[in-house]
Order: structure tokens, then C-alpha cells, then sequence
């Protein structure tokens, strides 16, 4: 039935994050069903509601969707957050692609080896700062415009700030020899259904801890 | 300029190649640059065609298109491989998802050791059986039409073509309980476009072997150990 669209994750961030930005920017309320238990994970399974037996899953307009890109696809193209032709779409799926490759290695770095962890970080601080930040450095001077596609508010730049936030939580001076998206993150972090997304209280969830990363390793089995 | 896409990658599969099947589906003809040297990638690097430094590079439209999956999207879109609205949209990439992350497992196998391979071969056949096929066996058993989505041709039929030859070349008679699928199979390999794709002497790359990996850790000097997923 219709209604607000029922979010099904872990009490976290993962790979559900994304979603939950790219519905609160765009001015969606959302429910959430949190799984905490392998238990609860497998009646969702046994009930066919999981299409390839993964979450996260998303209720919505009818459709059991799975697939966080399949997802966020789906919400971008309904809340006109995907351009207006074609080209315009490819050019936020190269950026939200690009994105979510350095977004995957802070999301994965909560559950390296301790004697990983370190090693890893530096990955991460040498991928943003060589390799994705200056694409959208260089994007943002050379069109001059506020936002990253088609002078107009899109899914790219929500994943952007939200990669921004994401690295900078682990590596506060990251942004240091990045003057645009210095700006863009300001200007991004103004708009109102994201600046009321930043705040306490909101559905945003915290950085992971060692309390969802047990939560997750022990639903699989991980550990 | 305008004229035929241009691909970019190494003389193999690996990334590229559900992008060669997609084309190839559309009946679009396209030029490819195959990479064998690290001074051509080198090159490539400095000329600033790639995006994020890597392949698989696809000019198109006067554009240089990097990341397979906005590539993919785009050539679905223009050739009208999409389905009609955001809803088949919606099923078409949620089938896809699942047919690449089952030809994901498949993407690492020339890259492992030996015996991480023959463990890998039993993971993929395992995955494919438990939890992708039974998927389109029952989508196409529920709806008795010959395309997964919209009774219409589309993107997810080509990429689960290409996941099912994929998984059969590791296992034959892996389609053996899925009537659905193996009359899919034989439903999708007779459309024009794709017969001929599946002829000898087109662009249809063949099994990753010992060259192909020993070109790609050259070209992307890669020669750390690859751990199966």
C-alpha cells in the first residue's frame, strides 16, 4: 500500500546510507525496520521478501526493491535528482560511480584486521585526495556553477557531500588543498532538506562502531 | 565526433565485455583499442581521457565514458533496452544487480591460484544455482512471457544470457533443473543480433586465459595476490 517508503538495514550506515541521504535530500519521509538478529534476517529471507537474499531492501511504491543502486536509481529518477536528458545521466552515473568506489573503502574499513586498518586509512586518504576529489575539484572550476550537473541539484552532488563527510570524518584536514569543494560542501550543507538532515535527531546514523560492526559480523557469521 | 563507440581495454573480457554483449544486442557496431603495453596506459593516463585513471574507457557521443555501470545505462537508454518507464527501469536494474554480482565471482577466477580456483568454481556454482537462478527461473515461470521485464526485449535479458554461458563454461549442465532458463537461453541466443554475436570472428571476447592475466598485471602492474570473494 502506499505510503512512506520502509527502509529494512542494519542500525547503520552501510550500504542502506546512501539511500537514506538520497531520500532525506530529497524531502522523503522514510520508516525503518532494523535487523538485529541473524533470525530476523533469515524470516525475511524465508519469506520471500529478499529478492537475492541480501538487504538492504526498500518498500516502496509496491515494489519490494533490492539492489542499492537499482534503489537509488529508482528514487533519483522519481524525485528528479537524475538531469534532464540522457547525457546529463551519464554524466551523474560516471560521478555517482566514482563516488561509491572511495565510498566502499571507508565503508569497509570498520571491518579490516586490526593490522589492516592503518594501511587502509592511508588508501583512502591517498584515493580522495589523488584520484576522486580533484575530478570534482577541477568539475566545479571549470563550469563555475553551484552544483555538478546541469547548473541544477542532482543525486551527484548528495553522494558527493556525503563522501565528503564520510572521509573527513577519518581525515578532519582532508579538504585542505580543495578550495571548491570547500565551498560546495558549505553551499550543499545549506540546503534545507539536507541541513535538516545534519541535524541531531534526524534519521542520519553515526559513524559505525564496534557495536554494529559485531551486530553485522555476527549475522553472517562472520566471526 | 560522431560515429562508431570506441572501446578501450585490454584484448579480454574482464570488465568490458557486458558492455561488447550490450552493443552487439543494440546491432551497433563499434571500434575497439586494445591496451598491451604499460606506456600505452601511460599515455592514456596523461591524456586526461580517463576519469578516475582507469578503464574500461568507452568514447561515445562525443563523451569519454568511464564506470562500466554508467556506460551500460547509457547505451540501454538510447537503445530503447530500458524498459518503458521508472517501474520496469526499476525491475531491469535490480535483475541486472544480481547478474553482475553473480558474473562478479566469475570476473577474479583467471586471477586466482590454482587452487583458489577449483574452491572459487564450487562458490560460483553454488551462488548461481541457490541464489540467482531460481530468481529468473520463477520471474519467467510467474509471468510465462519470453522476456524477464515489460513482455519487451531488454538490457536484463542480454546480461542474464551472458551470466548463464558464463557460469555453464565452469559448469555444462549447470542449467539442468532450470527449464525456464534453458529455454531462455535458447529463446535469446536465436534474436538476429546476438546470433550473430555468438558466431565465431565477432567481438565476443573468449575465455580468460594465462596471456590475458599476464597482460593486464603488466599493463596495470598488478602483480599482488587476488583473493577470492
Amino acid at each position: 500500500m502506499a505510503g512512506k517508503p520502509k527502509l529494512y538495514y542494519f542500525d547503520g550506515r552501510g550500504k542502506m546510507e546512501s539511500i537514506r541521504w538520497l531520500l532525506a535530500a530529497a524531502g522523503v519521509e522514510f520508516e525503518e525496520k532494523f535487523v538485529e538478529t541473524k533470525e530476523q534476517l533469515e524470516k525475511l529471507v524465508k519469506d520471500g521478501d529478499l529478492l537475492f537474499h541480501q538487504l538492504p531492501m526498500v518498500e516502496i511504491d509496491g515494489m519490494k526493491m533490492v539492489q542499492t543502486r537499482a534503489i537509488l536509481s529508482y528514487i533519483a529518477g522519481k524525485y528528479n535528482l537524475y538531469g534532464k536528458d540522457l547525457k546529463e545521466r551519464a554524466l551523474i552515473d560516471m560521478y555517482v560511480e566514482g563516488i561509491t568506489d572511495l565510498m566502499q573503502m571507508v565503508m569497509m574499513l570498520p571491518f579490516s584486521p586490526a593490522e589492516a586498518k592503518a594501511k587502509n586509512l592511508a588508501s583512502i586518504e591517498e584515493k580522495a585526495t589523488k584520484r576522486y576529489f580533484p575530478v570534482f575539484e577541477k568539475v566545479l572550476k571549470q563550469h563555475g556553477q553551484d552544483f555538478l550537473v546541469g547548473n541544477r541539484f542532482s543525486w551527484a552532488d548528495v553522494q558527493l557531500l556525503e563522501v565528503i563527510l564520510a572521509v573527513e570524518e577519518k581525515i578532519p584536514a582532508v579538504l585542505s588543498g580543495f578550495p571548491q569543494l570547500q565551498a560546495f560542501k558549505t553551499k550543499m550543507s545549506n540546503v534545507p532538506t539536507i541541513k535538516k538532515f545534519l541535524q541531531p535527531g534526524s534519521a542520519r546514523k553515526p559513524p559505525p562502531d564496534d557495536n554494529y560492526v559485531a551486530t553485522v559480523m555476527s549475522i553472517f557469521n562472520l566471526n | 565526433m560522431a560515429g562508431k563507440p570506441k572501446l578501450y581495454y585490454f584484448d579480454g573480457r574482464g570488465k568490458m565485455e557486458s558492455i561488447r554483449w550490450l552493443l552487439a544486442a543494440a546491432g551497433v557496431e563499434f571500434e575497439e583499442k586494445f591496451l598491451e603495453t604499460r606506456e600505452q596506459y601511460e599515455k592514456l593516463l596523461q591524456s586526461g581521457s580517463l576519469l578516475f585513471q582507469q578503464v574500461p574507457l568507452v568514447e561515445i557521443d562525443g563523451m569519454k565514458m568511464v564506470q562500466t555501470r554508467a556506460i551500460l545505462n547509457y547505451i540501454a537508454a538510447k537503445y530503447n533496452l530500458y524498459g518503458k518507464d521508472l517501474k520496469e527501469r526499476a525491475l531491469i536494474d535490480m535483475y541486472v544487480g544480481g547478474t553482475e554480482d553473480l558474473m562478479g565471482f566469475i570476473l577474479m577466477f583467471p586471477f586466482l591460484s590454482a587452487e583458489d580456483k577449483e574452491k572459487q568454481r564450487a562458490v560460483i556454482v553454488q551462488k548461481a544455482t541457490s541464489r540467482y537462478f531460481p530468481v529468473y527461473e520463477k520471474v519467467l515461470k510467474d509471468h510465462g512471457q519470453d522476456f524477464l521485464v515489460g513482455n519487451s526485449f531488454s538490457w536484463a535479458d542480454v546480461h542474464l544470457l551472458e551470466a548463464i554461458l558464463m557460469v555453464e563454461e565452469k559448469k555444462s549442465d549447470v542449467l539442468s533443473s532450470f527449464p525456464q532458463l534453458q529455454a531462455f537461453k535458447r529463446r535469446i541466443s536465436s534474436i538476429p543480433t546476438i546470433k550473430k554475436f555468438l558466431e565465431p570472428g565477432s567481438q565476443r571476447k573468449p575465455v580468460p586465459d594465462d596471456k590475458y592475466v599476464e597482460t593486464v598485471r603488466r599493463v596495470l602492474r598488478m602483480y599482488y595476490d587476488i583473493k577470492a570473494n
